[in-house]
């Protein structure tokens, strides 16, 4: 289990980066924390040719609030969030004790995670969960996603070979939001998770479909969570598949999402 | 009943001392395999088989020889290894053996069989090699499930063995036995599927080999539980003699049984050093280890037992069949796991009759050695759901149930021919009962508003395993003996042999507390010897909880006798008579006049002239230990209570009671370290870990992220309990202590699920315990 | 391809020539010979590799050594004083048995260390969260947690005494 050869490359600047990556085309590759990507080069399942590394950038680890706005930058650990005194933003630190376990969640990014587009990530999830705005560099400069058009499938999302997250932008707080999920071993990508905005009334899933799913409410906005829960679950379009039916997975969905909105409902 | 010949009057024995082994290993000082680097090493790695099941056309490796920093590829035909093969003294319709080629030659028969060896300059480049094969396979159906192997008209996995059977026996059959169950009261059965598990030590296998010139030896170092057995099997492969093989083993992660057979990788890189004449170093990465190592306990029961209106035991009638893979090990054969469960069975019960067929079905998948228990956490399993589905039919209360059929006069000879020495079965039984009821986990299982059970699981495990007991087997290679050696250096300091090999289990503290009591001198003044081909000459490893039993017998036989040669050559000095010499504070007392050990070395070594006549110079003695009968029986009853979660179907423990009697426990701390560890991979096989493979014979458990190592989080705390039946026949009074946790705590786990699931109607008899299924069981309620 | 790399590993600089794969595990282990940090999985879930990279632990084989450049690695060579003087922590670790083979011990060591600089005060639970970010095949965990408990507690105590001395 030792990657294929490439050659490093060390990014100064997110400009540095992205001319690096539009100089060398398909075969680099952005390394950030590591946590996915090294794994899957040490199997072989990735083997790019450059690797740019973009650790070394200054800048790209900050977390700022600008009124109800929360600027989150791409190379920020997931350590760093979990820490961080986030006020009504407090979702985004409580939800990482489900990413891996501290040595993971030390050196994993924020932004990383985003471009790895695992349908079960938390920082996917609470992306689309909290609708925030993906800012992507690249050649012809900034540009901001919205989250929910961001994931286009397992491990694919809308960003170009050539572009960098940046950062990621929350637009607005979230103080009655929660995030939880169920594996059978802790510390492992959820089977199911779930997470839920009471003000927004959004409910988000993870382990349902490709991509991070939005549910669309079918209920009345005073109807109890249990109740919502239960439309949630019975709206997905869900399969057996080896090792899990259709019949748990909508289960554990109806469970999780009215955990979820308990623990929301406490703050 | 004979008095017990153990001795706990000096100051050792019985006492937690601090860990010989613990200053290196926490200063990262340590030497494991791949700690060892050679002048101009070279690393191997294996072109493994992507097929579970293909006649093998060609195997390319030129391209492989080109990648840069490869220095050599071989294919079975370049290396012309002779195969391994483990024999049973049994008939053909019993056992069939299979030969392991060390590389594949014309078939493969599981996915992660190695084709050819890299060798390369560094693990990096020996990959970038292995990704440049070729190789040309014709499939061929391949066989992926026991009842698969069985079913009419199944390929076969190995020609010679019809029906894909390599081990078939009928044991016991006790007279009547059918009349016993058409007449019973009550009979009910039991159908259990259990998943193949991966031993995981944490250390991967691994080998560093090179041929020296001036020993005119192939040196091995290699993380093996017996090193003995690699020495035989590689010199044999290689044709060598076996002096021009020496053995060696440095620390080692861990091996639960992995370790203890033969692998081929280890044989393959020796072979490659050799011919190369540089040193090769193979290290298992994650995935191989995961897909292509020796697996274990993939079991099927179907287990009917009779009892009386009144709760009484009356017969047992089984059928055991294992999957074992697709090659027997060596040396224990693909018989390891159905001879194990055959023979023992009846367990701890008074089981008046018995009946059992036990196979070993041959399947493409990686195949299968001894894991920590051998079958016991299966049959164990079983015979305990065995009771709780008795006691529900009877009404009587489970716990109840099984006092009234537990052995308690010993020693008693069971149907199964086996004589168990005197144990606690019942004692263990009430305290560990006493202890959850007194924590008031019986009244939280009352609670309505949350789904909690409580398990129990009796057993005892036969450890001491001699000769005879093997012999029993009908094993060609019969293990059993050890052989010790002890010297004492000239300042009076000992070093002593043994052919156990401590990995985890911290012989080297242990073996050195029982010499130092025989010997009345400080633990850290004793030296373990072990590992080492050279040095020791024949051992059988550690394996089967044997090691403190039998090793740690023939350490003490040996230290008496040295004491006895001390105390003459003392007495002559003094003036006194040897019998009224006796050791005392590092030295030997004879009347009022006292000698240390130091000054008579002094004399044995320097002043040989001053010996008595008849006394050859220098301080020696070698002493063997065999146990004689049905070797001896350890036990214990673990209690679980668990949680379920009816909206996910989790189950969390709540708590685990561990009430367990090995005997004399030479070293309490390192005794329930065992149990707690023990226990932790009892509860992975009962609740998360499997090696499942897909219809094709694909591994789908290539990672840790499918193959489910439980962590801090899954496992709970332990509280131990320890009574004392000491064994009256081994040295110490010891009854071995490796093993115990596996085995009962898959039984306690999942009568504790079943137990929570009470009010469901539903019963779960297969591990690992499907979480969806416990959701479904929840969700009707 | 050849990279220079300059790392800094237990205060010590090394200056090395090597493929930029190699992983910090390797290199550490084979090419600077700090062969106390294990290997056991290369996929970031065992932990056997868990080293400290400016005082957080993290896993060694998700890191290519040429990533660290600057920063400050620790391992588990650098717990014990030079006259190989254990230090509380791994004495803990030696009293409540928290080790068996040992292979295991030098990652749950570091990962402990880091994690009580930053959080000296962790109730057992804590503790029980943070040990199951590593493997332990042979212990069954509960001794290593006792272990990180008792030295957490020791440690406050210490400090505790300091605080009166320089109070007083
Ligand atoms: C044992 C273990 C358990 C884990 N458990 C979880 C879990 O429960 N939940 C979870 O969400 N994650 C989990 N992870 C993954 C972890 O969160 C990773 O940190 C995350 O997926 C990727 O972040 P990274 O910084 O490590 O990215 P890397 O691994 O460096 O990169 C991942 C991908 O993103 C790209 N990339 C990285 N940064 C950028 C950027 N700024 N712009 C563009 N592309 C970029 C890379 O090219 C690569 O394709 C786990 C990992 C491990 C090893
Ligand atoms: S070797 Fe790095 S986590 Fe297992
Ligand atoms: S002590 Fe062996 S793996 Fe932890």
């Amino acid at each position: 289990m030792k990657p294929a050869a490439f050659e490093y490359h060390r990014a100064r600047s997110v400009a540095g980066a992205v001319g690096l990556l539009t100089e060398l085309g398909d075969e680099a590759k952005v390394v950030a924390g590591g946590q996915s990507l090294v794994a899957m080069m040490n199997f072989r399942l990735a083997r790019p040719e450059h690797l740019v590394d973009i650790t070394h950038i200054d800048g790209l680890a900050e977390i700022r609030r600008e009124g109800d706005t929360l600027r989150v930058g791409a190379l920020t650990t997931h350590r760093t969030v979990e820490k961080a005194e986030l006020g009504d933003f407090a979702v985004l630190s409580r939800a990482m004790r489900w990413v891996g376990h501290l040595p993971i969640r030390t050196r994993g990014t924020v932004g990383g995670s985003i471009a790895h587009a695992d349908a079960t990530a938390e920082w996917c999830l609470l992306a689309v969960l909290l609708e925030a705005r993906i800012v992507a560099e690249g050649p012809a400069g900034r540009r901001e996603i919205p989250a929910e058009e961001f994931f286009l499938g397992p491990f694919t999302t809308a960003l170009e070979p050539d572009e960098l997250i940046v950062e990621l932008v929350f637009p607005h707080p979230a103080p009655r939001a929660a995030l939880t999920e169920y594996a059978d071993r802790k510390g492992d990508f959820a089977l199911v998770a779930a997470a839920v905005d009471l003000d927004t009334d959004r409910i988000v899933l993870g382990g349902v479909g490709p991509v991070p799913t939005v549910v669309r409410g079918g209920w009345s906005s005073g109807a109890a969570s249990r109740a919502r829960a239960a439309a949630a679950a019975d709206s997905l379009d869900l399969r057996d598949e080896p090792g899990i039916s259709a019949h748990y997975r909508r289960g554990l969905v109806r469970t999780l999402v009215e955990r979820a909105y308990e623990e929301a409902a406490r703050g | 009943m004979a008095e017990p010949r153990f001795r706990r009057d000096g100051a050792w024995v019985g006492a937690s001392v601090p860990r010989r082994e613990d200053p290196r290993l926490l200063a990262g000082r340590g030497r494991f395999v791949d700690d060892i680097t050679l002048p101009g090493m070279l690393h191997a790695q294996f072109v493994r088989s992507t097929e579970a099941h293909a006649r093998l056309l060609a195997v390319d490796l030129d391209e492989v020889r080109a990648v840069p920093g490869v220095v050599a590829a071989y294919t079975a035909a370049d290396l012309d290894l002779a195969d391994i093969t483990a024999l049973l003294d049994r008939p053909a319709h019993e056992f069939v053996p299979t030969a392991m080629p060390v590389l594949a030659r014309d078939t493969v028969r599981y996915v992660g069989e190695p084709v050819a060896v890299v060798v390369a300059k560094d693990p990096y480049a020996a990959e970038d090699g292995v990704e440049a094969a070729v190789v040309e396979y014709a499939p061929l159906e391949p066989v992926v499930s026991d009842l698969g192997a069985l079913a009419e008209g199944a390929p076969l996995v190995h020609a010679g063995a019809p029906r894909n059977t390599l081990v078939d026996v009928s044991l016991f059959a006790t007279e009547g036995i059918d009349d016993v169950f058409s007449e019973a009261h009550t009979v009910v059965e039991v159908r259990t599927k259990t998943g193949r598990q991966n031993a995981l030590p944490l250390e991967t296998r691994g080998v560093v080999a090179d041929w020296d010139d001036r020993d005119e030896q192939l040196r091995v170092q290699t993380c093996s539980q017996v090193p003995h057995q690699v020495r035989t099997v590689l010199a044999r492969c290689v044709g060598l003699d076996e002096k021009q093989v020496r053995v060696t083993v440095p620390d080692m992660g861990g091996g639960f049984g992995q370790k203890c057979v033969v692998g081929r990788e280890e044989i393959a890189a020796a072979a490659a050093a050799l011919r190369l004449r540089r040193p090769v170093k193979w290290i298992e990465d994650r995935r191989d280890a995961l897909t292509a190592a020796f697996l274990a306990r993939e079991q099927r029961y179907t287990v009917r037992a009779a009892f009386s209106a009144d709760g009484e035991i009356l017969g047992l009638d089984a059928d055991v069949v294992c999957d074992m893979g697709a090659y027997s090990c060596y040396p224990f054969t693909a018989g390891i796991e159905p001879l194990m469960a055959s023979a023992e069975m009846p367990g701890v019960y008074r089981v008046p009759a018995y009946r059992v067929r036990g196979r070993a079905v041959t399947t493409n998948k990686a195949p299968t050695a001894p894991y920590r228990g051998v079958s016991r956490p299966q049959y164990v399993m079983v015979v305990e759901r065995v009771f709780e589905k008795a006691a529900r039919a009877l009404g009587i209360d489970a716990v109840e149930l099984r006092r009234r059929n537990l052995i308690t006069v010993f020693p008693y000879t069971g149907v199964n021919n086996i004589t168990y020495d005197p144990g606690s079965y019942l004692e263990s039984l009430d305290l560990c009962e006493k202890t959850l009821r007194d924590e008031g986990w019986f009244s939280r299982r009352s609670d309505e508003n949350r789904v909690i059970g409580i398990g129990f699981a009796c057993f005892s495990e036969r450890t001491g395993y001699g000769s005879g007991a093997f012999a029993q087997r009908k094993m060609q290679v019969v293990p059993g003996f050890d052989i010790s050696e002890i010297r004492m250096d000239l300042n009076g300091t000992v070093s002593v042999t043994t052919g156990t090999l401590s990995h985890g289990q911290s012989h080297e503290t242990t073996m050195a507390q029982i010499v130092a009591d025989r010997l009345g001198v400080p633990y850290d003044r004793v030296k373990i010897v072990q590992g080492d081909t050279d040095r020791i000459t024949y051992g059988w490893g550690s394996f089967a909880s044997r090691s403190i039993t039998i090793g740690g017998s023939a350490v003490a036989a040996a230290s008496v006798k040295l004491g006895d040669q001390l105390r003459e050559i003392a007495a002559h000095l003094l003036g006194g008579d040897v019998e009224s010499a006796v050791l005392e504070d590092g030295g030997v007392r004879v009347g009022s006049s006292w000698l240390s050990y130091a000054d008579i070395a002094d004399v044995a070594y320097l002043k040989a002239h001053l010996l008595p006549k008849g006394v050859g110079p220098g301080l020696a003695a070698t002493a063997s230990f065999d146990v004689g009968g049905d070797g001896t029986f350890s036990n214990a009853t673990h209690g679980c209570v668990v949680e379920l979660d009816p909206g996910t179907g989790g189950v969390e423990i709540l708590r685990y009671v561990c009430v367990e009697d090995c005997g004399v426990a030479i070293h309490p701390q390192v005794v329930e370290g065992q149990a707690r560890g023990g226990i932790a991979q009892g509860i992975a096989g009962a609740l998360f870990e499997e090696v499942r493979y897909d219809d094709a014979g694909q591994p789908l458990a290539p990672s840790f992220m499918e193959y489910k190592v439980p962590t801090a989080r899954e496992i709970p705390d332990v509280r131990i309990e320890h009574l004392e039946t000491p064994c009256a026949f081994t040295e110490n009074g010891a009854k071995g202590a490796g093993e115990g946790g596996t085995i009962g705590a898959p039984a306690a786990v999942l009568n504790a699920v079943n137990d929570a699931l009470r009010h469901t109607g539903v019963e779960l008899d297969d591990t690992p315990i499907p979480r969806e299924a416990i959701f479904r069981a929840l969700e009707v309620s | 391809m050849i990279q220079l790399v300059e790392l800094v590993v237990n205060g010590e600089r090394h200056d090395l020539a090597i493929e930029p794969r190699r992983t910090l595990v390797d290199v550490l282990r084979h090419d600077l010979g700090l062969t106390g940090t294990h290997v056991g999985c290369e996929h970031g879930i065992c932990g056997a590799c868990t080293v400290l990279v400016d005082g957080a632990p993290a896993r060694a084989c998700l890191i290519f050594a040429a990533q660290v450049e600057g920063a400050e690695i620790r391992t588990v060579e650098s717990l014990a004083a030079p006259d190989g003087t254990l230090n509380d922590l791994q004495q803990c670790f030696s009293e409540h048995h928290g080790l068996q083979c040992g292979f295991c011990t030098p990652g749950m060591l570091m990962l402990a260390e880091g994690y009580l600089a930053e959080e000296p005060e962790p109730t057992t639970e804590e503790i029980r969260d943070v040990v199951a970010s590593n493997l332990c095949r042979c212990t069954g965990y509960q001794t290593i947690v006792e272990a990180i408990d008792d030295c957490a507690t020791r440690r406050r105590a210490a400090f505790q005494d300091r605080l009166d001395r320089s109070a007083s």
